[in-house]
């Protein structure tokens, strides 16, 4: 059976990919790099963290928009650029959000790392949990534990067992340890708890190979 | 009641009820609006049944309407044909309307409305300025008829509509009718009406649903409430005609909990509706079936989305999820939905009563028929008001709503809800449409329209919009439950005089990142309130920031009372109303509020008469 394709453009690169796949599935065959956070391959598609996001276009011009590249699926004639001054600007933006609510966990340090993130402006707090639901989708989809849900809204959301006791379909099988993001501390070159990590990648230390010498250019040489 | 089973029984249906109405000389209208309803009509309407009920006078009929729109005058009382209109009708007036208005026709000078322009009494509703400049399309017949009687809908050429629909147009026809009117959706986006319409047609699948979106929770707005407690069957009728051109079988009226007198209304009107066979199988015989029952909400304001909204009637928890596939291709338990504004619904019968060109002349080129508001805040007639789309702004707060309340001009308008924006007086010549509205940075929104005067602090505004959505945020996404939170942390701060330059710049920047970024509406448009705020009254800010004072005097943090030695009399007065004893001084003597103590509450203010407490 023949593969059906259609054509997009991802940061000026004309490419073919597979009818149906996402952008971020597009974008990570042809090895562009898309930061995410509340995204695993084989769980649903959630887009809570949107780090992800990329600005979407169609050729033949139209207004540009911002979407989650891990929910939106390809169409033919799509422009997508993951690297724009808007993108850029936003993630380093909800980076900052991210790792003040939640310093002392890796993966929150380290999209702000990439992002070159140097100063939050905004107070830490000590969050461990990002709400990212990905323990609530392993249980539910991988390991048909249904345990695991969100409770209240905005503010008082948090993940929680229904009327927080264990059910009886949660057979500890820990996939929700396994997936959580927050399990995992930063790297020990934090030494307050609520210090801003990413030392690595300081505009002064900086290699030069950076060709514009811009912050958040996810350049090779500072693989996550 | 019997079975209406074709166009002819219901104009012997009308003809009859027309007939049975003649026998009474005079209809009494109580208002039951929600407005009126705090004001105690329900008292007022039942002393009037009382007295009616003991009295030989057989010939006066009390109706119980639904809102009359002047909400600022409220209990509000009409008497047909006469066209007399008495505003703020206490118990205690009664009587007197009884034997003087309906038992000799005299007018009761007292009770009727007061021009404060012209300095007139004025008796009937048509003079009255806030009616004048008004074209109440839509809300009109809410005066003319009892909610819940299906009887008083079909007197006024209700259900017309639906069987013009059902026996002499098609599906297809109706939605040309529909997309030629210009009908734009009346819940704040503004989608084109008939184009999601034949979208959900020509969606594929066997089941349709058809939903009447209800949920409304801007603070400061009513309409859809009103209009769904004053006129359900005008909804109800817009939905059938909907669902016969969508090829709708089922539909929902989403209703939040807190509107207990609209989904009662809704629920008799469409008992009433299925007993005289509008609803259910075979529809005035035309072969078409269509049911509609109530969903009521938790009353989350994030519910007002459509995918949330979906959400919430399939029983899962109110949170939306990406639109890449829209609503009327997979909505309702994954079959196409096709979800329409009450105020939307409302218009469609009107358009296909009296066709898309009538229609269409009302209104501006791309925004047509006319809008309903909810005129709220520092003017004198606060109400709903329904106007042809383009009127300006300018004649929408000062003609109709009566100009500013007491004796502080008026600055800005708030939009929206929410949602919405602040357009600052200058702009008070733009018309006002979907896209003008856009334009300046706020939004038509559901119709909330909330006036402002000097003594309001756009910080203030600012920072009450941001804890709101913060508060109704579902949670689900990053920048919009964080965003929202940092946001209203940077306005508290500014508020309490703790804010620097870096920090406006910050607020800028996180709000332009929100709305970029948010997954829903909820926070697509969450900073129009911050941004719009920012960007007209700047200056307010860097007040706040740069010389630590509230111009406004509202808040608490930057502002002082202080009791001035020239003006104090000494009565003590404010002493006595002080709840903490922050006040002290002997009679007769120059009082002084201890500043430690003071919780700035302004009691002393209220409660001085030689105005000696000044605030800074």
């Amino acid at each position: 059976m023949e593969r059906k394709t259609v054509n997009v453009t991802i940061d000026g690169r004309s490419l073919e990919v597979a009818e149906r796949s996402t952008l971020l599935e597009a974008a990570h065959e042809f090895g562009i790099h898309i930061p995410t956070v509340c995204y695993m391959k084989n769980l649903t598609p959630y887009g809570g963290c949107r780090i992800c996001v990329v600005e979407i276009g169609y050729e033949g011009g139209g207004k540009n928009f911002v979407d989650t590249s891990c929910t939106r699926e390809v169409r033919e004639g799509m422009v997508i650029q993951t690297k724009s001054p808007r993108i850029i600007r936003a993630r380093k933006m909800l980076a900052e959000l991210l790792v003040a609510s939640a310093p002392n966990v890796k993966m929150a340090q380290d999209i702000a790392a990439r992002m070159g993130l140097l100063k939050v402006r905004f107070p830490m707090e000590d969050n461990r949990c990002i709400l990212c639901g990905l323990c609530i989708r392993m249980c539910y989809e991988q390991m048909d534990g249904r345990a695991l849900g969100f409770a209240g809204r905005g503010m008082d959301r948090k993940v929680s067992m229904p009327f927080q006791v264990r059910p009886e379909t949660c057979r500890l099988c820990r996939g929700c340890d396994y997936v959580c993001p927050g399990m995992i501390a930063p790297c020990p070159g934090v030494k307050e708890p609520a210090e801003l990590c990413g030392r690595c990648v300081r505009m002064d230390e900086m290699p030069a190979c950076c060709p514009t010498g811009t912050f958040g250019c996810f350049c090779e040489q500072n693989p996550l | 009641m019997r079975k209406i089973e074709s166009v002819s029984d219901l104009e012997k249906w009308k003809e009859n009820i027309l007939k049975k109405q003649q026998q009474y000389e005079m209809v009494l209208s109580v208002c039951g609006g929600t407005g009126c309803h705090a004001y105690g009509c329900k008292k007022v309407r039942d002393q009037f049944a009382k007295a009616l009920g003991k009295s030989s006078n057989r010939k006066v009929r009390l109706r119980f309407t639904g809102c009359r729109g002047l909400c600022e005058r409220g209990p509000i009382v009409t008497i047909q044909p006469q066209g007399i209109f008495y505003q703020r009708v206490q118990e205690k007036d009664v009587p007197l309307i009884l034997s003087e208005t309906v038992g000799k026709g005299k007018i009761l000078d007292h009770l009727l409305y007061d021009d404060s322009v012209t300095k007139r009494k004025v008796n009937s509703e048509k003079e009255i300025p806030f009616y004048k400049a008004q074209n109440r399309l839509v809300l009109g017949n809410n005066g003319l008829l009892e909610p819940t009687k299906i009887e008083d809908y079909i007197a006024v050429g209700g259900y017309h509509a639906l069987a013009k629909a059902l026996l002499n147009m098609g599906p297809e026809q109706i939605i040309d009718e529909v997309k030629a009117s210009g009908l734009r959706g009346r819940g704040g986006a503004g989608f084109p009406t008939g184009k999601k319409w034949e979208d959900c047609r020509r969606a594929p699948g066997d089941i349709k649903y058809i939903v009447c979106n209800c949920d409304e929770g801007d603070p400061g707005a009513y309409m859809d409430r009103s209009l769904l407690e004053g006129n359900p069957h005008s909804v109800l009728e817009g939905m059938i005609i909907g669902a016969y051109a969508i090829g709708g079988s089922h539909g929902y009226i989403y209703v939040r909990h807190e509107y207990p007198l609209a989904s009662k209304n809704a629920e008799t009107a469409i008992i009433q509706a299925r007993k005289a066979g509008l609803l259910g199988k075979d529809i005035l015989g035309s072969g078409f079936g269509f049911d509609v029952e109530i969903a009521k909400g938790g009353g989350a304001f994030v519910c007002g989305e459509s995918t949330a909204l979906i959400a919430s009637i399939e029983g899962r928890v109110g949170e939306p999820r990406s639109k890449q596939i829209h609503t009327v291709e997979q909505g309702l338990w994954g079959k196409p939905t096709n979800l329409n504004n009450v105020e939307t619904w409302a218009n469609v019968p009107l358009i296909i009563k009296e066709g898309s060109e009538w229609f269409s002349s009302i209104g501006t080129e791309r925004s047509k028929g006319t809008k309903i508001f909810s005129l709220v805040g520092k003017v004198k007639n606060t109400g709903l008001v329904e106007v042809p789309m383009g009127i300006t702004l300018k004649k929408i707060i000062f003609e109709i709503g009566g100009g500013q309340q007491d004796g502080k001009r008026i600055k800005a308008v708030q939009t929206g809800g929410p949602s919405g924006g602040c357009i600052p007086a200058s702009l008070f010549d733009l018309p006002v449409d979907f896209d003008s509205l856009t334009g300046v940075g706020s939004m038509m929104g559901s119709g909330g329209m909330i006036v402002m005067d000097e003594g309001t602090c756009m910080v203030d505004v600012a920072k009450y919009f941001v804890h709101f959505l913060q508060e109704e945020s579902c949670g689900k996404c990053l920048p919009c439950r964080e965003g929202l939170k940092r946001m209203g942390e940077i306005l508290d701060n500014i508020a309490e005089g703790k804010g620097d330059e870096e920090s406006l710049s910050l607020l800028e920047e996180l709000a332009e990142v929100v709305a970029d970024t948010s997954l829903c509406g909820l926070g697509k448009t969450a900073a129009n309130p911050v941004l719009s705020a920012l960007r007209y009254f700047r200056p307010e800010f860097e007040a706040h920031i740069r010389q630590r004072r509230c111009p406004a005097v509202v808040c608490t943090s930057l502002i002082q009372y202080s009791i001035s030695e020239a003006d104090c009399t000494g009565c003590g007065a404010c002493a006595k109303v002080c709840p903490i004893q922050a006040i002290t001084g002997e009679k007769k003597k120059s009082h002084r509020i201890h500043l430690d103590l003071c919780s700035k509450c302004g009691s002393c203010k209220d409660v001085c008469k030689s105005s000696a407490v000044t605030v800074q």
